[in-house]
């Protein structure tokens, strides 16, 4: 039963959800907890910390992540793919170069844009 | 692993027993398993390090009655310390910081690397359960931790937690698109996602022969995938202090090296299934399923001979893991992010079609 198998998985969530709010709980109770203004102020090398960490950030990283999503999404095409090659024979593994050589040509365009480039 | 559990149960408690119990049992055996295998590890770790740099490492520890036994052992018990010491801490919650995510943050980290153990074979059948699914269900699992070291580095309202955060990210993601296309060639060659079916597949010669590259890919990227120096931008102490734990004491620091180290593991592990030849030895050789020895007969012989086999071959990994941390410098981040888009991914292309014409060929 396939929903059998996956019940695993979700017990295995749920303990180790367990496991590590029971060890936070139990250490909270066990150590010592004093407040102070100064132990709670962010860690910025003993300075006073200038200004919030919650700013806008380098666009660089966005262009990253739609990279990935784009090509994370080829690979996952290509699994199922992958997985029955040996059944499929000659006429999809044509079918997945062609493929592949859409993807490299995305890969080369992003290269020419510079859009790899990190700064 | 749970119709073991169940024959267990049944032969000391003569009491069958029902499914929930055993999931939770296997689970329970799991965490307990993993936090074991933690606490070796980390000491593995400091040891190596102090070899391969002329020192002595942990030695003494411990109160008087356990020191000398500890010295014997070369400090085996210094992380037992280690985890006793991160327990009495003070929990400190950084003031700005938004506490649900903060404190949420290590609860993901861990449970996601514990769901990863659910599928990983450690000998013939002793395997949690073998999902259909088992490599692909891996790497969607083991990506949750991008999530949570952006939920750290964003809930600490610390700057190097936040700068932590965005480059681990930035990295995890570059680094994750050659690991996944690497793995394909092994899908192919197995004809499927079921982990202990990949093992049995080697039967014949280990993947690591034709998928040689794919192996060296798939190496290159889970050490950047576990953040481990030399890929340790993320928390590059020179840098940014701790990174994307800065901020994080006590319990909630030691959740994330805990998973840290069980993350290790599980990358080993994989290794070992998708390349190594899992619990097979090598050259087609057979454990037999009972050894008699002398007039002694060990069951289940062939069992803990797979698991034994299993456990040397992962730790062979995780020592060459450990001997590439302590080796290496560290690069730059622009060097890292080339490296991978650069290098790395158009190298997995040539694999993948590689693979996939040498086994048409073969076919023809």
């Amino acid at each position: 039963m396939i929903y059998k198998d996956y019940f695993y998985v979700v017990i295995f969530m749920f303990l180790g959800i367990i496991f590590v709010l029971g060890s936070i709980i139990f250490s909270k109770i066990l150590a010592p907890s004093k407040f102070s203004l100064e132990k709670a102020s962010p860690y910025e090398c003993g300075e006073k910390p200038i200004g919030d960490a919650w700013v806008q950030y380098n666009a660089r990283y966005y262009i990253f992540a739609m990279m990935f999503v784009i090509f994370d999404v080829e690979a996952i095409f290509l699994v199922p793919w992958a997985v029955t090659l040996k059944d499929l024979g000659i006429y999809s593994f044509v079918e997945m170069v062609i493929f592949l050589f859409i993807l490299s040509t995305a890969l080369i365009y992003a290269f020419k844009k510079k859009v790899l480039e990190w700064v | 692993m749970d119709q073991y559990l169940a024959k267990l149960i049944l032969k000391f408690f003569h009491y069958k027993a029902p499914f929930l119990l055993l999931a939770l049992g296997t689970a329970i055996i799991t965490v307990a398993f993993v936090s074991l295998t933690v606490l070796f590890l980390i000491w593995l770790e400091r040891k190596i390090s102090a070899k391969i740099q002329s020192r002595m490492g942990p030695m003494l520890n411990g109160p008087r009655f356990m020191a000398q036994i500890s010295m014997w052992l070369g400090g085996i018990f210094q992380t037992l310390w280690d985890a006793l010491k991160l327990l009495l801490k003070e929990q400190v919650t950084p003031q700005n910081a938004d506490k649900i995510v903060f404190w949420s943050a290590p609860v993901v980290v861990f449970t996601a690397c514990l769901m990863t153990y659910v599928v990983i074979p450690f000998g013939p059948g002793l395997v949690v359960k073998d999902l259909n699914l088992g490599l692909l269900y891996i790497l969607a699992v083991s990506t949750f931790s991008v999530i949570s070291i952006l939920m750290a580095g964003w809930g600490s309202n610390n700057k190097y937690s936040l700068l932590g955060g965005f480059r681990s990210a930035a990295q995890i993601i570059s680094y994750e698109v050659p690991l996944i296309f690497s793995l394909l060639g092994v899908m192919i060659l197995a004809g499927s996602l079921k982990l202990s079916e990949i093992v049995l597949a080697q039967g014949k010669v280990w993947f690591i022969i034709p998928q040689f590259l794919g192996f060296l890919i798939y190496f290159i990227c889970s050490i950047a995938e576990l953040n481990r120096p030399p890929f340790d931008i993320p928390e590059a102490e020179s840098e940014l202090v701790a990174g994307f734990h800065t901020e994080y004491s006590g319990m909630g620091f030691a959740m994330f090296f805990l998973s840290e180290f069980a993350n290790m593991f599980v990358i080993s592990a994989l290794i070992t299934t998708l390349f190594l030849g899992g619990w097979l030895l090598p050259f087609g050789l057979k454990l037999p399923s009972n050894l008699s020895f002398l007039g002694i007969t060990i069951p289940y012989f062939n069992l803990f001979g797979s698991v034994l086999i299993f456990l040397i071959k992962t730790y062979l990994v995780i020592l060459f893991f450990m001997w590439v941390r302590w080796t290496y410098p560290r690069p730059r981040p622009d060097q890292l992010m080339t490296f991978s888009w650069k290098i790395l991914l158009p190298l997995s292309f040539l694999n993948l079609i590689g693979t996939s014409l040498g086994v048409i060929i073969w076919k023809i």
